[in-house]
Order: structure tokens, then C-alpha cells, then sequence
């Protein structure tokens, strides 16, 4: 049950895009078509999951191990760099066809902030080894979800008219708020999962 | 046509004012500016990591090899990121607290590493001293900006000072995320209606 409300919060209630801010740069970057928007989606629930398992033990076998918690930053952004590299060679060696839909948004995903701000955040947190992978794989498909819906509505801009001013990033941020403003109205939800848990 | 370090220093301003004309480091943009203090803090933050990764990457753009570059530069800007994070905690320890997460993040602002790339591997230390100072001074007012319009609109206050009449009701759209993306759409269009050469 724990982990029905943890999936609720960080798919809905705090999707890592639209409620928390992370990852803004390809939300607006890679948004234009949907299936790009789904194989951005897929690779990042992908690096997500994977970058918060190494930078978990990394955080709990090294850096407190040794008392440098204070170069967390720099060893994370080092190790999620390291493995992004590594996947996307492993990628392009054994799993060609993923590598063919995948690859060209893995370099990208390097500067991605979510999966920088999650590994850094479920240390923040206090969480548990299960409870970070878990909450870094739901955080990946919240922001998969709020991709592909922000991708889709942005496709019609094509056939719609937009005053010029308005073109492109403008209307794009509006529209964001908009989404944001319906992703908004799922805070009562979590209030009602959490009274059931208490009973 | 070359450009003085005058004109390098000022396109920050206008020409390429980041987040507005150079349409990069939207995450910090959209979560720190609720309060117009936040805003200023975040913008001096990101200006000295700018600054200093640029003048480093300009000096030891020789001795980088081409293929680990971007690599290289991370773990410059990383190391400038973690003195940042270090120093806010032992002098500035409240907006430290109030940014939080997003100090950390300052590495993987996009606005950083696109100066780098674009420009301070490719001129010389001067050169890209002042383009850092530029863009990163820019930023910072763009930041300023839009947070006192949130804060405006969210609290009826600017800098924690009243300004609004008694019977303003605030606005708390202004002060959530619906908001951030909204007004930040909203002023990127009224910059759009001016040119950019002026």
C-alpha cells in the first residue's frame, strides 16, 4: 500500500515536470512530435531507474563511508555521465534495435536535470534502497506521461493559428501551465490515499 | 566582423538574455522564482559559476582533447558548483535552504554548458570573461524580473516590501507551478513584439 501512494505522488500529485520542475529543457526541447516525445519518455525511465541504483550505493558505501558527503554533486553528475556513456555502448553492441530508437536521446539525457535531481533528491528524502528505486522509476513515468500529452496538444499547433508573438516557446509555456493546472487538481487524491493508509 | 569586449560584454543583455532569447536553464527559472529575493540569489549563483568555468575553460581550451570535452567541462563547472553550494551554507544559509535542490542543479544548467561549448572553447580568456559576466548578469535580471512579477501577483509584495493597496487580494495561482509556466510564457511573447537588434 506504501508503494501504491509513493506511485500516486510521483506519477500525479508530484509529477517531476509539472509540479517540481525538473527536466524542463527537453520537455520543451523534444516535445514537438509524439513518438520522439515517447522514445525521450522511454529513455529516461530507463537512465532514471538505473543512475538512482548506482548513486544510492555510491552515496551509502562511499561518500559516507569516507565523510565527503560534501562532493556529492560532482561524484553524481561524474557517475551519471559514466553510465549513460556505458549504456549507450552496451546498447549499440547487444541490443541494436533499442540502440536504433533510443540512442540519439541518450547523450542528451546527460544534462537532463530530473535524473540529477532525483538521485540527489531521494538522498535529500531519507530513502530507503526499495523506496528510492521505486520512487525514481515512477518519477520516469510521470515525466514519460506529461511528455506524451504535452507532445500530442503541441503537434496541433501545426494546423492552428497562433498570433506571431505567441509562436513556438511562448504558447508552449502556456500550454504547460494549463497541463500543470489539471495535474494541480490530483493534490486531493493524495490526501484521500494517505487517510486510507492511516486507517 | 569582430566584436570589443564591450559589445561581448552587453549582448548578454539583450541580444541573447537568456532565459528569454536563448531559450535554456528553464528549470531553475520556473522553480526559484516565487520570491523576487530567491530570484536575485539564484541569478548571483549561476553569474559566479558562468564566470569562473568560463575564464578556466577559455584558459585550458589547448590542453582539453576534443573527444572528452564536454566530460572536461562538467567537472569544471562542477567543482565551481560545489564552491558555490559550500559558501551559501556558511553565509547565505537561509536562501541556501529555500533554493535547496536547486544549488546542486546549477550543473546541469544548460545555459552554462552552452557558453562553454559555443562560446569560451572557441575564444580567449578575456573574451569569454566578459561573455560570462554578460549572460550570467543577464540571467540574473531576467530572474529578478519574472520572480517580482510572481511575487507581485502571488503576495502583493516585491522584495518582502508591501507595495499593493490594502485590499489586494493575492493571487495564489501566481505563487504555483501553473503560474511559473504561464507568466513565463506570457513575458517571453511581450519580448517576442520587440526586435532583437534595437
Amino acid at each position: 500500500m506504501e508503494y501504491i501512494v509513493l506511485a500516486v505522488n510521483a506519477i500525479l500529485v508530484k509529477n517531476i515536470l509539472l509540479a517540481q520542475y525538473l527536466g524542463n529543457c527537453p520537455f520543451m526541447g523534444v516535445s514537438k512530435k509524439t513518438d520522439t516525445a515517447a522514445g525521450m519518455g522511454m529513455a529516461v525511465i530507463f537512465v532514471m531507474t538505473f543512475a538512482t541504483f548506482i548513486t544510492w550505493f555510491v552515496h551509502y558505501y562511499f561518500l559516507v563511508t569516507f565523510n565527503i558527503e560534501y562532493l556529492q554533486t560532482i561524484v553524481f553528475i561524474l557517475v551519471i555521465a559514466a553510465l549513460v556513456q556505458l549504456i549507450e555502448m552496451f546498447l549499440k553492441k547487444s541490443v541494436p534495435a533499442l540502440y536504433r530508437s533510443l540512442g540519439i536521446f541518450l547523450p542528451l539525457i546527460t544534462t537532463n536535470c530530473a535524473i540529477l535531481g532525483v538521485a540527489v533528491l531521494v538522498i535529500t528524502k531519507d530513502f530507503s534502497f526499495l523506496q528510492s528505486i521505486m520512487y525514481a522509476f515512477f518519477s520516469g513515468i510521470g515525466f514519460a506521461l506529461a511528455l506524451v500529452i504535452f507532445a500530442g496538444i503541441r503537434e496541433r499547433f501545426e494546423i492552428s493559428h497562433i498570433p506571431a508573438a505567441f509562436k513556438d516557446m511562448s504558447i508552449a509555456l502556456i500550454t504547460a501551465g494549463i497541463i500543470a493546472m489539471a495535474f494541480y487538481g490530483f493534490k486531493g487524491l493524495d490526501t484521500s490515499l494517505k487517510s486510507i493508509l492511516i486507517k | 566582423m569582430k566584436k570589443s569586449l564591450f559589445q561581448e560584454f552587453f549582448k548578454g543583455f539583450w541580444e541573447i538574455l537568456p532565459p528569454f532569447r536563448l531559450v535554456l536553464g528553464l528549470c531553475p527559472t520556473l522553480a526559484v522564482t516565487t520570491l523576487a529575493e530567491n530570484g536575485l540569489g539564484m541569478g548571483i549563483a549561476t553569474t559566479f559559476v558562468l564566470f569562473f568555468s568560463n575564464i578556466l575553460i577559455a584558459s585550458l581550451k589547448s590542453v582539453i582533447p576534443k573527444k572528452v570535452r564536454i566530460a572536461a567541462f562538467v567537472i569544471i563547472i562542477a567543482t565551481f558548483v560545489v564552491v558555490v553550494e559550500l559558501v551559501m551554507k556558511a553565509y547565505f544559509f537561509p536562501i541556501s535552504q529555500k533554493l535547496g535542490l536547486f544549488i546542486p542543479l546549477i550543473v546541469v544548467n544548460c545555459i552554462i554548458l552552452g557558453r562553454a561549448e559555443a562560446f569560451a572553447s572557441k575564444n580567449s580568456v578575456l573574451r569569454s570573461a566578459a561573455d560570462g559576466l554578460g549572460v550570467g548578469l543577464g540571467f540574473t535580471m531576467s530572474l529578478v524580473l519574472i520572480s517580482s512579477i510572481r511575487e507581485l501577483l502571488g503576495q502583493g509584495t516585491i522584495f518582502g516590501f508591501g507595495v499593493m493597496w490594502s485590499g489586494f487580494e493575492p493571487f495564489g495561482f501566481m505563487a504555483q507551478a501553473p503560474g511559473a509556466f504561464v507568466s513565463l510564457g506570457m513575458i517571453l511573447a511581450l519580448i517576442n513584439l520587440v526586435p532583437k537588434k534595437l
